[in-house]
C-alpha cells in the first residue's frame, strides 16, 4: 500500500560537530526529528506541503537547531490510523528520533496520542485540530502549533452577526468530527449573539454530487455556511455556483474551505467566499512576507496552512531547543520548554502556547479575491490573541460535552 | 473482476486534464484520455490477464496490484492537488427553468451516458461482433469451437471497457474533479451496479445503474443521515432475494 518511505538525511557540516566551543550538546551528534505525514492516499498533496515547509525551514537554518545538526526522518502514514501508529512506533523506537512532528489526519492524531503519552514523548501537532486533544483528553506531551477546529469559528460567529448582519444561516458540512466541531463553534457564538442556525446538513467525505444537498438547502436564509476541504471544497464551490446559488445566497465557511491548498486549483466560483482561519498566505506580517516569498521561490506555489503550521512547529522547536541548550535527551525538560513557547513573530503573527498545549493566536476573517489574476484570501478583519476557549472560562467550557453533531443542539432547525 | 477499473477512470481524467490544459480543447481531452487508457487496458490484457483466463482469484489480486501501481504513478506524475477540468463555455452555464436551475454540463453527462448506452446496445445486439461477444460470455469454449477468435475478442472487449471507463473519467472530471482516491471512490459504484444487475448482462447494467443512481440521490435527499446505507442496503436486499442479481444467469 505504501510507497517507499522517504528517508531524507540532510547532511550536517562536519566542522560543526568538531568545535568544542559549541558546548557538550553538539558533541552528542545530531538531533533526530521525525515527521509523520501522508505521502500517499487522498491527503498526499497536503502532506507534501508539510514536508516542503519542513525542508525549507531546515535549509534556512543550514540544517542546525539549538547548535546541533538535524537529521530529518520522514514516514508515510497514508492518512490511515493503524499505519500511523505503526510508523510512529518505528520512528520513536527504531529511528531513535528525539521529537515527533505530525500527523495531518485527526484520526491518526487520536491513534498515536495514547502511545506518545505513554512513552512521554515530545510531540508537536501542527495540523490536527480535534478539540479534545488539548481539552478533555489532553496529553502533557502533545503541544499543538496549529489550532482547534472551533478556534476560528468562535470569533467568526460573532462577526457574521455583528458585522455581516446575518440573522439566519443554513449550514452544510462534513459528516465527521472535524465538520461538526467547526460548525458547532460557529453556531454557538452566532446564536449567543442573537442569530439563528435554521438548518444543518451533513454530507460524507468524498461526496461526488452535492446536487441532492443543494436541493434541500433552505433559500430563505441570509447566508450559507459550509465546511469542507480539498477536493470536496473544490466540488462544492463549483456545484454551488452551477446551481445558480452564487450571488444569490452569500457563501461563508470554515477556513479550510478556501485555504490555499485548494484555492490553488479553484476558479472564479470561489470569489467572494468569506471564511475564518488562523492563517492566510497574504497575512501582512514581515515574517509571513519572508516565509511566503521563500516558499513561492522554492516550490513555485503559495504556502497553505499545512505548510505554515509545520513551519511554526519548526519555529517552536527551535525556540524550545535554544532554551534547553540543545539537550534533547531530557524529554521532560524539552516538553516543558515546548509548552512555554512564545513566538513574537511567526508568519501568522504572535503565538503563545496556553496551559492546555494549544496556541493563543490571531484569527483572520478572509475574503476570496482575485488580485493580479490570482485568487487569494484577503484579510478583512483580525481578531487578536484568540484562545481555544474564546471568551468562555476554560473550566466552564470543559464542563460541556465536546462539540458534536448534536451539541450545541439545533434549537431553530425545523424539520 | 477488474479492480483496476476505477484506475482507468482516474487515469482517463488525468490524461484528459493534461490535454485540456495544453490544447484548450475538451474534445481532444475526451479522445486522448479514452484512447490512452484503452491502450493501457490492451497491454494489461495481452501481457498479464491473458495468462489467468478463468482464474478469478489471481485476476482479482493482479488487478488490485495494478490499481495500487496506477494510484502511486498518478500521484507521482500529477501530484496530489485536486483539479477540475475546464469544460467548454457553452456547457458551463446554467439556465433557470421555473424554480429549478439546470446546469448544461449535467445534461451533457446524461446525454453522453444515454448515447454510450444506445451505441453499446446496438453493437451487442445488432452486429456480428456483438453476437460473438454474447456467445463467448455464454460459453467461451463452444464459441472457440465454432471459429470465434476468443483471445482477440477478449482483448477487444477489455480495451473497450477501459476506453469507456476513461471516457467516464474525463467527462466526470468536469463535474467531480480528478484527485487521488477518486479511483477507489468510483469503484464501489461500478461494482454495486454490476452486482445488482447481474454479471454478464447488459440489461442488468442499465437497470442497475438507474436503480443505484436514483436510490443514491433520493436517499441522500430524503435521509441525509443514511447516505452510505442507501447505496448498499438495496444491494444487500437484492442479493438476499436473488443471489445472481436482477438479470444474472449464473
Amino acid at each position: 500500500m505504501r510507497s517507499a518511505c522517504a528517508v531524507a538525511v540532510l547532511f550536517a557540516s562536519i566542522l560543526g560537530t568538531g568545535f568544542a566551543a559549541r558546548g557538550e550538546a553538539s558533541a552528542k551528534g545530531p538531533i533526530n526529528v521525525g515527521l509523520l505525514v501522508p505521502e500517499t492516499g487522498p491527503l498526499a498533496a497536503n502532506g507534501k506541503d508539510m514536508i516542503n515547509a519542513m525542508k525549507l525551514f531546515l535549509e534556512q537554518r543550514q540544517n542546525k537547531l539549538g547548535g546541533r545538526p538535524v537529521t530529518l526522518v520522514i514516514e508515510d502514514d497514508a492518512g490511515v490510523p493503524a499505519t500511523g501508529l505503526t510508523k510512529a512506533r518505528s520512528l520513536i523506537d527504531g529511528n531513535r528520533i528525539h521529537v515527533l512532528v505530525g500527523p495531518l489526519s485527526a484520526a491518526v492524531g487520536y491513534a498515536i496520542a495514547p502511545y506518545v503519552t505513554e512513552k512521554k514523548f515530545p510531540t508537536l501537532f501542527p495540523i490536527v485540530s480535534s478539540e479534545d486533544l488539548t481539552q478533555r483528553k489532553r496529553s502533557e506531551y502533545i503541544i499543538r502549533t496549529g489550532w482547534t477546529s472551533a478556534q476560528p469559528s468562535h470569533p467568526f460567529g460573532k462577526y457574521a452577526y455583528d458585522t455581516l448582519h446575518y440573522k439566519k444561516i443554513a449550514m452544510i458540512g462534513y459528516d465527521f468530527s472535524f465538520g461538526w466541531e467547526v460548525a458547532a463553534g460557529f453556531q454557538r457564538t452566532f446564536e449567543d449573539a442573537g442569530g439563528q442556525i435554521v438548518q444543518k446538513l451533513w454530507s460524507p467525505l468524498g461526496t461526488a454530487d452535492y446536487g441532492p444537498y443543494l436541493a434541500q438547502l433552505k433559500r430563505d436564509v441570509d447566508a450559507v455556511y459550509a465546511i469542507f476541504s480539498g477536493a470536496d471544497a473544490l466540488r462544492f464551490a463549483k456545484q454551488y455556483a452551477d446551481a445558480g446559488l452564487k450571488g444569490k445566497l452569500p457563501l461563508i465557511g470554515g477556513g479550510t474551505f478556501t485555504d490555499e491548498h485548494v484555492l490553488r486549483t479553484m476558479g472564479d466560483e470561489s470569489v467572494g467566499i468569506v471564511t475564518a482561519l488562523h492563517y492566510s498566505a497574504v497575512v501582512d506580517t514581515p515574517a509571513n512576507k519572508k516565509f511566503a516569498e521563500a516558499y513561492q521561490a522554492k516550490y513555485s506555489q503559495v504556502p497553505s496552512y499545512y505548510s505554515e503550521g509545520t513551519y511554526v512547529s519548526c519555529l517552536a522547536l527551535e525556540k524550545a531547543l535554544e532554551s534547553v541548550g540543545g539537550d534533547v535527551d531530557d524529554r521532560e525538560k524539552l516538553v516543558a520548554a515546548l509548552r512555554k513557547v512564545d513566538l513574537g513573530s511567526a508568519p501568522r503573527g504572535p503565538i503563545k502556547i496556553d496551559s492546555y498545549g494549544n496556541p493563543v493566536e490571531n484569527v483572520y476573517v478572509r475574503k476570496v479575491e482575485k488580485v493580479n489574476g490570482k485568487l487569494q484570501n484577503t484579510v478583512v478583519h483580525t481578531f487578536p490573541s484568540v484562545s481555544q476557549f474564546w471568551t468562555y472560562k476554560p473550566e466552564e467550557f470543559l464542563k460541556n460535552p465536546v462539540y458534536s453533531r448534536d451539541f450545541p443542539p439545533c434549537t431553530h432547525c425545523q424539520k | 473482476m477488474n479492480l483496476a477499473h476505477g484506475s482507468y477512470f482516474l487515469l482517463g481524467g488525468y490524461v484528459g486534464l493534461t490535454t485540456a490544459a495544453r490544447t484548450k480543447s475538451f474534445a481532444l481531452a475526451l479522445l486522448s484520455g479514452s484512447l490512452a487508457v484503452a491502450l493501457i487496458g490492451l497491454g494489461m490484457e495481452r501481457f498479464f490477464l491473458r495468462r489467468l483466463t478463468r482464474q478469478s482469484l489471481p485476476q482479482v489480486l493482479l488487478t488490485m496490484g495494478f490499481a495500487l501501481v496506477f494510484q502511486d504513478l498518478a500521484l507521482l506524475v500529477w501530484g496530489g492537488d485536486p483539479y477540475n477540468i475546464a469544460v467548454p463555455a457553452f456547457l458551463a452555464q446554467s439556465v433557470q427553468a421555473g424554480p429549478v436551475f439546470v446546469n448544461f454540463y449535467r445534461l451533457f453527462i446524461i446525454g453522453v451516458a444515454f448515447a454510450v448506452g444506445v451505441v453499446l446496445w446496438l453493437f451487442l445486439e445488432r452486429t456480428r461482433a456483438g453476437a460473438s461477444i454474447r456467445a463467448t460470455v455464454d460459453d467461451a469454449e463452444m464459441a472457440q469451437g465454432v471459429g470465434i477468435n476468443v483471445p482477440l475478442l477478449s482483448a477487444g472487449v477489455f480495451a473497450l471497457g477501459a476506453f469507456l471507463a476513461a471516457l467516464g473519467g474525463v467527462v466526470g472530471a468536469g463535474f467531480i474533479g480528478v484527485y487521488p482516491g477518486l479511483d477507489f471512490e468510483v469503484l464501489p459504484y461500478a461494482f454495486v451496479v454490476v452486482i445488482i444487475g447481474g454479471l454478464g448482462s447488459f440489461h442488468g447494467v442499465v437497470v442497475g445503474s438507474l436503480v443505484v443512481g436514483l436510490l443514491d440521490n433520493f436517499g441522500k435527499a430524503l435521509f441525509p443521515e443514511l447516505s452510505y446505507f442507501t447505496l448498499f442496503a438495496p444491494m444487500a436486499l437484492i442479493l438476499a432475494l436473488k443471489p445472481t442479481g436482477l438479470f444474472g444467469k449464473r
